[in-house]
């Protein structure tokens, strides 16, 4: 069982989001990039599976800052093969990144063929969940999202997922492989490596550099950003100070006055 | 068994548990008369698969691959009372446990969610907390006089003030490094702080078992230091001083160094016209494992309290050397829900009840972690209103008429 896990680096939000002096986009340059969440369990679903199942598993990911710490901890929990495409620009939609991993994934020897494409159902820059779906129609492969376990059956080939719906409803779907699956929570809650396994790596491994043709298509996406601004401020809480007592009282006055008591 | 090593200074080859008895420091264990001491002065002992005595037993025994496949160890707070109680004077907390420890950590399958996150935290934006690290030295804004940062103002300075994590972000750690602040000014000391350039110690990690991140933080710090002249270092984390101790003297570190309540101890005098404020409180003062059983500042913490007018100081019957962890240490501080899960009963709680046993009003502590600890022991236990915790610079502070 060959696996490819799609990894995505987004804006880490510990820190504060700035806007781009362009007005339409996020300052990539000031702030720090973090491996998506769910892309993270799409890494742990596809270390469970090979523990599982034996085969192998491969991660890949745009060029983005920070990303080379993420694929040696890939690495280091037991991934056998990470790339790295460079190429696309930075803040590519997400329409555009599936199209440049789409013909990474097509061409590059060892890429081609796998059974299972991974990656996460949404990142918080993806809220519409485009990228699974966007690899399987470029890859013209059968796509399933929102996916929370997966047992795959190299004889058939085909694979067993559990889809979540929403009131708590979930559904098991037999899928033939291979298949590109949109992974919203791993069976187990990613690993830790420690770190001196991932230092160990980086003395040991490396990282495998692909570049992605230039797209020709002027764009992928029909979205046009207008612009981007900080959520303004339209009114304020009013704080109110005091003993407990006095802060009771005056509560109980405003809820009084507004007819709730 | 793993390539776990420990270096234990220069002169020494590396120890790793492949040669520990061999080693004159590990041949120590050969020494052990299987009293069962430190098993019995373990805080957690009696939930332990494997306590020390019988880590020791397994190592002779050449089973110890059983302990290295247990998370027994997670219930290790790191607190040194097995090597305070030991009447062979086993240095077990230099040398066996930080293998062990090692091992174990290697092998977890599974570590418990909230460590998880404080450790992959810590190397990330160096804190535990997942803070922004450029909002490290936010709360010297709240301070109503200058605080020197280093980068900005990088000429010497006489003490370099080591905040730590806790006491940079913690709204109770804040208040902490407020009063510190207020003490060093006072004094008139030439003091500055790392501001953002700041990361953690890193001790907790090494106490875990999580050697990598540790030296990550060590060989970051170390380049930080280095870049300054200083004449000292003064920390206010119990943990931060017991790293730069002990073992960052193996990674070169040479300097002056104190915490910040045997430090303010060594100016008592200056302090005590100072401490003109007389505050009615009954404290009981909580010994810090890091600042007591490991380093020995037992006394100075309490000349401190006692200099304060007003001041009725009264002891746990676990003081000084037997004093009961608070549950924070080695990892502990992210291992709450954990250790409840496991049903162990939580030490901060069963601290807290001792404390509140002497009839004391203010719980008095050295070490950051134990104010989150204590004050959230107390809110479980019903206890928030009638006892409170303040750290021992934040008492000087509030004696203080200024």
């Amino acid at each position: 069982m060959n696996i490819l896990v799609v990894l995505r680096m987004v804006p880490d939000v510990v820190e504060e989001l700035e806007i781009a002096p362009d007005g339409k986009s996020l300052d990539l340059e000031f702030g720090r990039m973090v491996l998506s969440e769910s892309d993270d369990h799409a890494l742990e679903q596809a270390l469970l599976i090979k523990e599982r199942s034996g085969g192998t598993v491969t991660a890949l990911a745009l060029e983005a800052r920070e990303v080379d710490e993420v694929l040696f901890a890939a690495l280091a929990k037991g991934v056998d093969r990470v790339v790295k495409i460079t190429g696309p620009k930075e803040g590519a939609t997400t329409r555009e990144a599936a199209h440049s991993i789409a013909q990474v994934i097509s061409s590059e020897p060892g890429l081609k063929g796998a059974d299972l494409v991974l990656t996460g159902t949404q990142a918080i820059n993806d809220l519409d969940g485009l990228m699974a779906p966007s690899l399987a129609q470029e890859l013209s492969l059968p796509f399933l999202g929102i996916v929370t376990g997966l047992v795959p059956d190299s004889s058939a080939p085909s694979a067993v997922a559990v889809k979540e719906f929403p009131r708590g409803v979930g559904g098991e779907f037999e899928v033939a492989l291979p298949a590109v699956f949109g992974i919203q929570a791993a069976e187990k809650p990613p690993r830790y490596v420690p770190v001196a396994k991932v230092r160990a790596v980086m003395k040991s491994q490396r990282i495998d550099s692909v570049s992605a043709a230039a797209t020709e298509e002027p764009s992928l996406s029909l979205l046009l950003v207008l612009e981007m601004t900080k959520p303004q401020p339209t009114a304020h809480a009013e704080i109110l100070e005091g003993s407990p007592e006095q802060t009771a009282s005056a509560l109980c006055g405003i809820l009084a006055e507004r007819g709730l008591l | 068994m793993g390539g776990a090593t420990l270096s234990v200074g220069s002169s020494s080859p590396e120890i790793t548990l492949e040669n520990l008895l061999q080693h004159p420091k590990g041949q120590e264990l050969l020494t052990c008369i299987q009293c069962g001491l430190c098993a019995g002065t373990c805080p957690y002992g009696e939930v332990m698969a494997y306590p020390p005595r019988r880590i020791i037993a397994m190592l002779r025994a050449g089973m110890l691959e059983s302990v290295l496949t247990s998370d027994s160890l997670l219930a290790c707070v790191a607190c040194y009372s097995c090597m305070a109680k030991c009447p062979r004077n086993i240095q077990l907390t230099e040398v066996l446990l930080p293998l062990v420890k090692e091992q174990v950590f290697l092998r977890l399958a599974e570590l418990p969610a909230e460590l998880h996150k404080a450790l992959d935290n810590t190397l990330r934006y160096g804190n535990p907390m997942a803070e922004s690290p450029r909002k490290r030295a936010a709360w010297i804004k709240t301070v109503d006089f200058p605080i020197r940062i280093l980068a900005e103002d990088p000429r010497p300075v006489d003490v370099l003030w080591f905040v730590e994590c806790q006491n940079s972000y913690h709204p109770r750690g804040q208040d902490v490094s407020r009063a510190t602040a207020k003490l060093f000014h006072v004094l008139g000391i030439d003091f500055a702080i790392l501001g953002n350039e700041e990361k953690c110690a890193g001790e907790c990690a090494r106490l875990l078992g999580e050697k990598g991140l540790f030296e990550t933080l060590t060989d970051y710090i170390m380049v930080v230091f280095s870049k300054y002249r200083f004449n000292r270092i003064v920390t206010s984390g119990a943990h931060a001083y017991d790293a730069f101790k002990h073992p960052y003297t193996a990674a070169g570190f040479k300097y002056e160094v104190a915490h910040t309540t045997p430090f303010f101890a060594d100016y008592l005098e200056q302090l005590k016209s100072r401490l003109t404020r007389k505050l009615p409180y009954a404290i009981t003062y909580h010994d810090s494992c890091c600042l007591g059983r490991h380093n020995g500042f037992y006394e100075q913490p309490r000349w401190l309290l006692q200099a304060i007018p007003g001041v009725k100081l009264l002891e746990m019957p676990h003081n000084r050397i037997s004093a009961t962890c608070c549950g924070g240490g080695g990892g502990g501080m992210w291992l709450d829900t954990y250790y409840k899960t496991k049903g162990y009963e939580r030490l901060s709680e069963r601290r807290v009840k001792e404390a509140v046993s002497t009839g004391a009003d203010v719980i008095a502590v050295s070490c950051p972690y134990e104010i989150s600890r204590f004050e959230d022991a107390l809110k479980v236990l019903g206890y928030e209103k009638k006892v409170m915790v303040r750290d021992v610079t934040e008492l000087l502070s509030e004696a203080m008429e200024v």
